[in-house]
């Protein structure tokens, strides 16, 4: 797990895992309180019929705040705290270098398409990350788009997301 | 012999050349998705699942089984040549395997991953040949009752057998039956947990959150690592296969007991995983060369794959019989099933024989043409791990994304699969097991249903839980496996605990 060590004699600064394991054991049990309150809205009950719609629900909800409750317990007060660092700045910024792309590529299928984000989206990715040259990264990018549109338009017929705006339609897929 | 002529009418079935052809499909892009980082057996199948909604049943369970095999054998190849596993479950063939490639012996250890899967594999479907048809002609005397108690069990074990904080395994099972119940009720067609979203009525789909767990959330686990690969190459010659297989024979008693380890492990919701590792841990223990286990023995590479492809393998057997899957891949399977119009469960061997011995012959042709072909092909997908990562990564995320929009055709499920990519990032770090979240998801709804008819039966009293000796000792043991945490605990401060095996290579790893 240590690949990070070569990364200079820094010191690895950032969160501890204990912080973040709560942190996540706290969104648990909030999420487990709205399943409980909205369950027992709906009914968790017995009617006249047989269990109501929030019965089973209800039970999940109890559970996942007993272990919210537990794993924050845990983390914070357990006997091995983990003090190590959740993740440092270094691991932080290569993890974002794809989440955020990502975030906007998704966007990006909405306004354009399925097929000329992913090309872009990956000739860019190769571009600004692998610093691959821009004639590689653009004709690598297009191949791939080209090969999953015969694939899904062409022989599965599975037609994918145009987009509000459609450039493709001259290929008569829509 | 009834099995063996049905068994003969499922050969009949699966050898027509399409399903020769989607056989040998599904195995190429089962090693593919194996060797790829981001892309493993779970997600392989559901990204290639809505592909198959227009073919027949049987030919789609062809493919994507195949792809299964394909991906438990594509494991291997990481772990070998270049100290990744490929899959969880490849973890403990590192630790012969790599040292043998590093002297140059990495044809000879891949030879015997391979061959070793091929035979854990084999005995896991002899198994499954003949007793899933007993296990479902018992299961359809089952009522609700039964069938709750089975579901309480598979979940239940997963903390009795799990590793790490039971309270962990719950927030995770938990979570995937709230998310199961999110949308439509069946049952009173009352909206559940939407709060007024539209997008929610429809509910969260299995396939997005296995997507994104363990795609998109893979992909950031690796690009958190920097991951670089730098391995052996390898060659696989008929020679060094010959030579090989000639010493695996030796070796016959470490096979059997890690393939009745892995079965065992397989049926029961353990999982490969723990499987491999039990197995390998037995046969350090038990070996005349146990203490040169670690330093590139072949027994040692023996031992983990044969049990993590038997438990793989066995896996599917609930799956089939009781409509209950064993691992997050058997549970997209089982959507799969319900996809294509198929009710799970045991009425399957009744109602769909050929479909059912159609799956259990491909079993059998699968695993032998995936042996032909890993052996014929290491060199190809090898040379794939050199592809820099700043190509595979935005591919990857691509595919999980078509993968996503194709199951219900929304652009919503794409942005949660982002979602459940970041989850799958947050779970993985903080030991948050991922099967029970996917199985939950998937069972989520029959869990309910059957609960809620058992409850029915009895007018809410759960005493019909223990309304007969079948029920009753099934909910016994899964309370038991529940409670284990805690049974463990009191009995380890009644009698200290014995030296762990393992803990030596957990913390190795």
């Amino acid at each position: 797990m240590d690949q990070n060590l070569d990364s200079g004699d820094s010191v690895r600064a950032g969160v501890g895992t204990y912080v973040a394991d709560a942190v996540v054991a706290g969104l648990i049990l909030l999420l487990g309180i709205i399943v409980v309150v909205a369950s027992w809205e709906l009914g968790a009950g017995w009617t006249s019929d047989g269990p109501g719609s929030g019965y089973f629900p209800f039970g999940i909800g109890v559970i996942l705040c007993i272990s919210g409750i537990a794993t924050i317990f845990q983390a914070l007060f357990g006997k091995n705290k983990d003090t190590e660092v959740f993740v440092d700045h270094e691991q932080l910024k290569r993890v974002l270098q794809v989440l955020i792309p990502a975030i906007i590529y998704v966007g990006a299928i909405e306004v354009f398409g399925v097929y000329i984000s992913s090309a872009v989206y990956i000739a860019l990715f190769m571009i600004l990350m692998g610093k691959f040259s821009i004639v590689k990264s653009v004709a690598i990018g297009l191949i791939i788009n080209i090969l999953f549109f015969a694939l899904f338009e062409v022989w599965f017929k599975v037609p994918l997301y145009k987009g509000y705006i459609d450039l493709l339609t001259f290929l008569g897929y829509s | 012999m009834e099995n063996i002529y049905s068994l003969m009418h499922g050969f009949a079935v699966v050898i027509s050349p399409t399903n020769f052809l989607l056989m040998l499909v599904g195995i190429t892009l089962g090693v593919l998705i194996g060797v790829l980082p981001g892309l493993g057996g779970a997600n392989g199948v559901a990204i290639l699942l809505p592909l198959t909604f227009t073919m027949t049943p049987t030919s789609a369970i062809i493919m994507l089984s195949c792809l299964y095999w394909g991906a438990l054998f594509g494991g291997a190849i990481t772990s070998v040549l270049f100290n990744i596993p490929g899959e969880p479950w490849s973890v403990a063939t590192t630790f012969d395997g790599y040292p043998m490639a590093q002297q140059g012996r990495a044809g000879e250890a891949l030879t015997a991953a391979f061959t070793s899967s091929f035979i854990g594999a084999f005995f896991a479907v002899i198994m499954i040949t003949f007793i899933a048809p007993l296990v479902a002609d018992f299961a359809l005397e089952f009522g609700a009752p039964e069938f709750f108690s089975v579901y309480l069990l598979t979940f239940c074990s997963f903390v009795g057998m799990g590793k790490g904080s039971p309270f962990k395994i719950l927030a995770s099972m938990a979570l995937g039956f709230a998310l199961a119940a999110v949308g439509m009720d069946t049952v009173t067609g009352q909206l559940r947990l939407t709060f007024g979203f539209e997008e929610l009525m429809r509910g969260f789909d299995f396939l997005i959150a296995v997507i994104g767990l363990f795609g998109i959330g893979e992909i950031l686990i690796s690009m958190e690592e920097g991951l670089a690969f730098s391995g052996k190459t390898a060659k696989i010659d008929p020679k060094v296969v010959l030579a090989t297989w000639k010493k695996l024979p030796k070796f016959w008693v470490t096979s059997l007991r890690s393939a009745a380890v892995g079965i065992w492990m397989g049926i029961t919701p353990g999982g490969a995983t723990p499987a491999s590792f039990m197995s390998y841990g037995l046969a350090k223990k038990l070996s005349k060369t146990g203490d040169n286990f670690g330093n590139g023995e072949l027994e040692g590479v023996v031992a983990p794959e044969t049990a993590a492809h038997a438990a793989g393998t066995a896996a599917l057997l609930p799956m089939i019989a009781l409509g209950i899957p064993g691992s997050p891949t058997a549970a997209v399977l089982l959507g799969g099933l319900l996809i294509w119009g198929l009710q799970p469960g045991p009425l399957l061997f009744v109602e769909q024989k050929d479909f059912v011995w159609g799956l259990i012959a491909s079993m059998y042709l699968g695993n032998i043409v995936g042996l032909a072909v890993v052996l014929t092909t290491v060199p190809l997908f090898a040379s794939i791990l050199k592809i820099p990562f700043s190509i595979i990564a935005p591919v990857i995320i691509v595919i999980c994304g078509i993968g996503a929009y194709t199951v219900n055709n929304v652009m919503f499920d794409v942005w949660m699969m982002l979602v459940f990519g970041v989850v799958g990032y947050l779970f993985k770090k903080l030991d948050y097991p991922l099967a029970p979240m996917v199985l939950a998801l998937v069972l989520g709804r029959n869990a309910e249903d059957s609960f809620r008819q058992a409850m029915l039966s009895s007018q809410g009293s759960v005493s019909v839980m223990y309304s007969n000796w079948l029920v009753g000792s099934i909910t016994t043991l899964a309370l038991l496996l529940l409670f284990w945490p805690l049974i463990s605990k009191a009995i380890a401060l009644i009698r200290p605990p014995k030296e762990d095996e393992f803990a030596a290579h957990r913390e190795a790893e």
